[in-house]
């Protein structure tokens, strides 16, 4: 086994060992540190992907920015005095056997009975550069799309969070 | 030798979690942890193929495109959790029946 599976091994396991605990631990606040590892683990098979500047970007917006929403969401919606914070579940039988042999199992054999076509790939180098001109080259308007949906986005959780003055 | 196949079942790992979650979940912020495994797992995929396929940088654009997504998604949802929250002082989605005749 050389370099690049063992660290693809461990980053492997780091993910859905961390992901497994974000679905099945009993308490949110355990489900949200896990998933944060999750992030790291994503961000490190990214890195292993010669994907430099997602990685940084998976690290700064998911670690930085949605895993702290997210955490924030936790901490507004259930009263200060409610120490235990369970996370309940509901109809875990069929959802463990549709998502388990059902969609797991049916794509396990779709990727393994698949013949890929794998092409000549890309040896790892830096990206920035080229993704930066991408954006302002021949993807400026998904690239300016993107940014009106963040803007909008923002106004519209502003507007659906306020407090109405007539109600 | 790590191949795309290797990153395809740690994708698919990914998103069966991620779907089991969405599934059994009663917490709303739960299921939200869930749909972000499941966008994350999409995003393993495309960085996967854009490294092994015809090696342009088209499905790390992608992916990117699906960050920013995700980023607007968890704002307007958890805007929605919240208000919620203020209407039936519960996060549970199955108590959320404000619509039912």
């Amino acid at each position: 086994m050389n370099a690049e599976a063992a660290v693809f091994w461990v980053f492997a396991a780091l993910t859905v060992g961390s992901a497994a605990v974000v679905v099945l631990a009993r308490s949110l606040i355990y489900n949200a540190f896990a998933l944060l590892f999750t992030f790291f683990g994503v961000a490190g098979l990214y890195v292993l992907l010669g994907a430099d500047f997602l990685a940084a970007t998976q690290l700064l917006i998911y670690v930085g920015g949605i895993l702290v929403l997210l955490l924030f969401g936790v901490m507004l919606t259930h009263k200060l005095y409610d120490l235990d914070l369970r996370a309940e579940v509901a109809q875990f039988a069929p959802g463990l056997i549709i998502a388990g042999p059902g969609v797991f199992g049916l794509l396990v054999i779709t990727i393994l009975k698949t013949r890929w076509a794998t092409g000549p790939g890309r040896p790892p180098a830096p990206t920035t550069a080229e993704i930066g001109r991408l954006f302002m080259g021949p993807y400026l308007l998904p690239f300016e799309a993107a940014s009106i949906l963040l803007l909008v986005a923002l106004i519209g959780a502003a507007m659906i969070v306020r407090r109405r003055k007539d109600a | 030798m790590i191949t795309l196949q290797h990153y395809l079942l740690v994708s698919a790992a990914l998103f069966s979690l991620g779907l089991l979650g969405v599934l059994t979940r009663r917490n709303a912020v739960n299921i939200l942890m869930g749909i972000e495994l499941i966008l994350n797992s999409a995003n393993v995929n495309l960085v996967a193929f854009s490294r092994y396929g015809t090696g342009n940088l088209q499905g790390q654009l992608f992916a990117i495109f699906v960050i920013v997504i995700a980023a607007a998604e968890v704002a307007v949802a958890l805007a929605i959790v919240l208000t919620l929250y203020r209407l039936r002082r519960t996060p549970n989605v199955d108590e959320a029946d404000l619509l039912r005749g």
